[in-house]
């Protein structure tokens, strides 16, 4: 294992104290328990929107902190979720007075603490709502899993809220738009490589030069399949097709396409991707009216990419491009 | 014989000291099917425990309640809130009393696997923790119930989550992060059943 890290027991911290410094003017950053604030928080009036997870997915979730976004993110240890202390603290003091919605990814750790710091949180008297998101179609949604997982629609969920929010949008309203969001968004990944978590210091699986994990989620986890590696149309159709497939997206439906870097794979290779993206979504009458592309919610330095398509419709796409201000996405300010 | 806060206290450590020694062996069961990280949390959050026990609370049930809320807050993943929840519905189940036997010592397991079904919704079979804790929690009622002491209790309890966990080696996993790989999970032993049958042995190792 090769990695810019003194002491793999505080890299979450110490990644933490370089936030700080970087993005001083946005982010003010607390440690004990870790959570990363909003420079201005509270809001007054304003739904707090938090959110969390294991670090490791970077810029997720600290790096969307911000005007027009998080108020609030509690970066657990690396791929672990945060406690119910970090979340109850981000609760604390973010909250305007207005309640606080609280995003959370479908996996069974983040579920069950956000679900322990919920019901903290409201025994002091703050209305805290949960919205669960679970994208991943690569994970059938079944009795026989923990459910889909909640992957790159994430990022949008959180933007989109997070305009609503600032806009001065009620906890019920937020809560509404953010399951309306939840419902049209659909997401696949794969991995070429693995990744390598830095107190384990090995990867989590190992990939032959010739083969790819398809259906993979955040986690470094190995996927549902492993395939043989194809040419780029073939990686972008494979995970294009259950995407569309499952909504089902079909002609002239407007969406947002997002394709997503899952950390090691380089921008040269995502905007080809993205480009083939574009293409297959052309061939079905799909319009792609906004796009984000870029390492948004990223498993360390794997190689590999996600694909993740929102349905839109005007409120969305006039919440999407509201001006936001955060490290990792800021337009419109 | 009873076992008394002190006691408690003193098993504790040696379930800190056990965990930290399987650390890589939880890792890599972890690794084989999660994210490989099962280990580490439990170790941290049991090392942060043992240095809590500088001062020993003063009941069993104490002790209980401060591991549960140390793991809660320590931990994170699945296994603080469900190693959280076990213990403090264990304690509950223990109450304030000085000193517990061996009907006291299967009730309060009773408790802990009512609490992580209820929390983590796993049933027998799903593949995790609960197929250790189910057998071993039957074994302790059957040796209380013909008024077993404490550490007949616990080795019942032990020996019946090694088999538990053994058995989850031919499960497909329905819960938890292994269940994203359906088939691909068969032919491994499930961290969460492993720790717990790991925790189990060191608490009757330290009951006599």
């Amino acid at each position: 294992m090769k990695k810019i890290i003194n002491d793999p027991a505080t890299v979450v911290v110490d990644a933490l104290r370089g936030m700080a410094l970087a993005h001083a003017d946005l982010l003010e950053v607390r440690y004990d328990p870790a959570v990363v604030l909003r420079a201005d928080a509270p809001v007054s009036r304003k739904v707090a929107v938090i959110s969390g997870g294991g670090s490791g997915h970077e810029p997720l979730h600290g790096g969307f902190v911000g005007r027009g976004m998080l108020d609030a993110a509690c970066p657990g240890p690396v791929f672990t979720s945060p406690t119910p202390d970090q979340v109850a603290a981000a609760v604390a003091r973010t909250d305007g007075g207005a309640g606080a919605l609280l995003i959370v990814k479908n996996y069974t750790g983040d579920v069950l603490n956000f679900e322990t710091a919920g019901e903290l949180a409201a025994a002091d008297g703050v209305d805290v709502r949960t919205v669960v998101i679970d994208d991943d179609v690569a994970v059938k949604d079944s009795l026989y899993t923990a459910g889909r997982r909640g992957v790159g629609g994430t990022v949008l969920l959180e933007k989109i809220v997070g305009a609503a929010a600032e806009r001065g949008v009620d906890l019920d309203g937020c809560e509404a738009l953010a399951r309306r969001v939840v419902g049209q968004v659909r997401s696949m990944g794969l991995a070429l490589t693995a990744c390598t978590v830095p107190h384990a210091g090995e990867p989590s699986f190992t990939l032959a030069d010739d083969e790819m994990e398809l259906g993979i989620g955040i986690h470094g986890e190995p996927g549902r399949r492993r395939v043989a590696v194809g040419t780029a149309d073939e990686m972008v159709r494979a995970l294009l097709e259950p995407v569309l497939e499952d909504l089902p997206f079909g002609e002239g439906d407007r969406v947002l396409l997002f394709t997503n870097s899952m950390g090691g794979t380089p921008l040269i290779e995502l905007y080809l991707a993205h480009g083939i993206a574009e293409r297959l979504l052309a061939e079905r009458g799909i319009v792609v009216e906004r796009r984000l592309v870029g390492p948004y919610i990223t498993s360390l330095e794997m190689q590999g990419m996600s694909v993740t398509l929102l349905k839109l419709d005007d409120e969305l796409v006039e919440l999407w491009d509201a001006p936001v201000h955060t490290p990792a996405l800021r337009w419109g300010v | 014989m009873e076992c008394t806060a002190e006691s408690v206290a003193e098993a504790m450590r040696a379930v800190a000291a056990v965990v930290v020694e399987h650390r890589e062996e939880l890792n890599r069961l972890d690794r084989e099917i999660g994210d490989g990280d099962h280990g580490e949390n439990l170790a941290r959050g049991l090392r942060a425990l043992e240095s809590k026990l500088d001062e020993v609370p003063s009941s069993p049930g104490g002790v209980l309640r401060l591991a549960a809320t140390t793991l809660i807050s320590t931990v994170g993943g699945a296994a603080g809130p469900l190693y959280g929840t076990a213990f403090l519905r264990a304690a509950t189940s223990v109450g304030d009393v000085a000193s517990v036997d061996g009907e006291a010592v299967a009730a309060a397991l009773r408790a802990a696997l009512d609490g992580v079904v209820a929390r983590g919704k796993a049933a027998l079979g799903d593949k995790t923790m609960v197929d250790a804790l189910t057998p071993a929690v039957a074994a302790a009622e059957s040796v209380a119930v013909t008024g077993g002491g404490v550490a007949e209790v616990l080795a019942a309890a032990a020996e019946a989550a090694e088999m538990g966990a053994d058995s989850t080696v031919r499960m497909v996993a329905r819960k938890g992060r292994a269940s994203y790989l359906g088939e691909r999970s068969e032919g491994h032993l499930d961290p969460g059943a492993r720790s717990t049958a790991l925790v189990l042995r060191t608490l009757a190792g330290r009951a006599r």
